[in-house]
């Protein structure tokens, strides 16, 4: 490690911690989809055919996320739509 | 009657065979009769980790198929009392493996046998879970890397729902983090996610650390488990993973970077 490298150093987060953050984040995400249902892609699918009968949206304005506690289960719908003109 | 556990990782490469070879020697060497299963069908390779690959015969297919006995099938290793090898078929099949098959065959030898390694192959398709389906435990084996990590991820979450016992709603595997080719300097400059950062991830028991060390491929060359070579730090720490396997308490080492004496850094060693 040259001279200069030991500066610049100083402020930049490592690279180990870097991995750490991001496989973090990802292997939640993993976690989280594999205990949703099968059917929870098709039925997002549907449910965004039906809101783009009436409004023209994405299907990235379409978020659905299925939370499980002890004894219920409940199914977020988050659905963004444009601006009115 | 007998434990069965799967060695598994997800990535290939991280050192599943390795692990195999040497936990199940250790095992032996604690003298329980021990049987180390090549799952990796179509590319057997723990005969040539543990020297006996001129010896093979019939295989875990052969037997399957009911073309050998199991007796025929089973090489007794030279090294170490107790232990027996079964390999892999070569056969390029993929549908060789039939649960109904291995189960018949992990019920025959459960009968003979106190521990059963199954050598898991990489993936975590079908062979990867017929590897892991009838384990009471399972070693997931994981490099400080991000794939590697991820993918131990993967199939610990496999081992929760695909398993014999996930199925039939039982006591949940036993899981163990084995970490391997660890490399202390490197994680004391930064530059390697550290033992702690795999096991906040993870979030499983940890078996044990694997230095990155030349013995391991020395070994390999050999076709000897690197667990008998009790001079190398790979060898040791395997040993310690499995005297914590039959419960004992073994504080962990070579964790720290080995300061270089000044002769040794002027030769450049």
């Amino acid at each position: 490690m040259g001279i200069f490298d030991y500066f610049k150093s100083k402020n930049a987060p490592s690279s180990a911690s870097v991995a750490k953050d991001r496989l973090q984040i990802i292997v939640a995400h993993e976690r989280s989809k594999r205990y949703q249902p099968d059917y929870l892609p098709q039925m997002q699918q549907e449910i965004i055919d039906v809101i783009r009968k009436y409004v023209d949206i994405g299907s990235e304005d379409v978020q659905i996320q299925l939370d499980n506690t002890d004894d219920c289960s409940v199914l977020e719908l988050n659905v963004t739509l444009p601006e009115q003109n | 009657m007998a434990k069965i556990i799967v060695v598994t990782s997800g990535k290939g490469g991280v050192g599943k065979t390795t692990s195999s070879a040497a936990i199940g020697t250790g095992i032996a060497l604690k003298g329980h009769k021990t049987v180390i299963i090549d799952f990796d069908v179509g590319l057997r390779n723990l005969d040539l980790i543990m020297g006996c690959e001129r010896r093979v015969v019939y295989d875990f297919v052969n037997v399957i198929n009911k073309e050998a006995t199991l007796s025929q099938a089973l090489i007794k290793d030279k090294r170490t009392k107790d232990l027996f090898i079964l390999p892999a078929s070569q056969t390029r099949d993929k549908d060789a493996l039939t649960i109904e098959g291995v189960q018949w065959v992990l019920e025959e030898l459960a009968k003979e046998f106190d521990y059963i390694i199954c050598d898991s192959p990489a993936g975590i398709e079908k062979g990867a879970q017929m590897a892991l389906y009838f384990a009471d435990a399972a070693i997931v084996v994981t490099n400080p890397e991000v794939s590697s990590v991820r993918d131990s991820d993967r199939i610990l979450g496999i081992l929760q729902s695909k398993s014999k016992r996930a199925e039939e709603g039982k006591e949940p595997i036993e899981e163990y983090l084995l970490l391997t080719r660890y490399h202390p300097g490197r994680v004391a400059s930064g530059e390697m996610l550290s033992v702690s950062d795999v096991e906040d991830i993870l979030a499983i028991p940890l078996l044990g650390v694997i230095p990155e060390s030349e013995a391991v491929l020395k070994a390999s060359n050999q076709g000897t488990p690197v667990i008998l070579d009790s001079e190398s730090e790979a060898g040791l720490a395997y040993m310690d993973a499995v005297d914590r396997l039959m419960g004992e308490e073994r504080p962990l080492r070579f964790l720290e970077v080995q300061k270089k004496g000044f002769i040794k850094r002027l030769l450049g060693g």
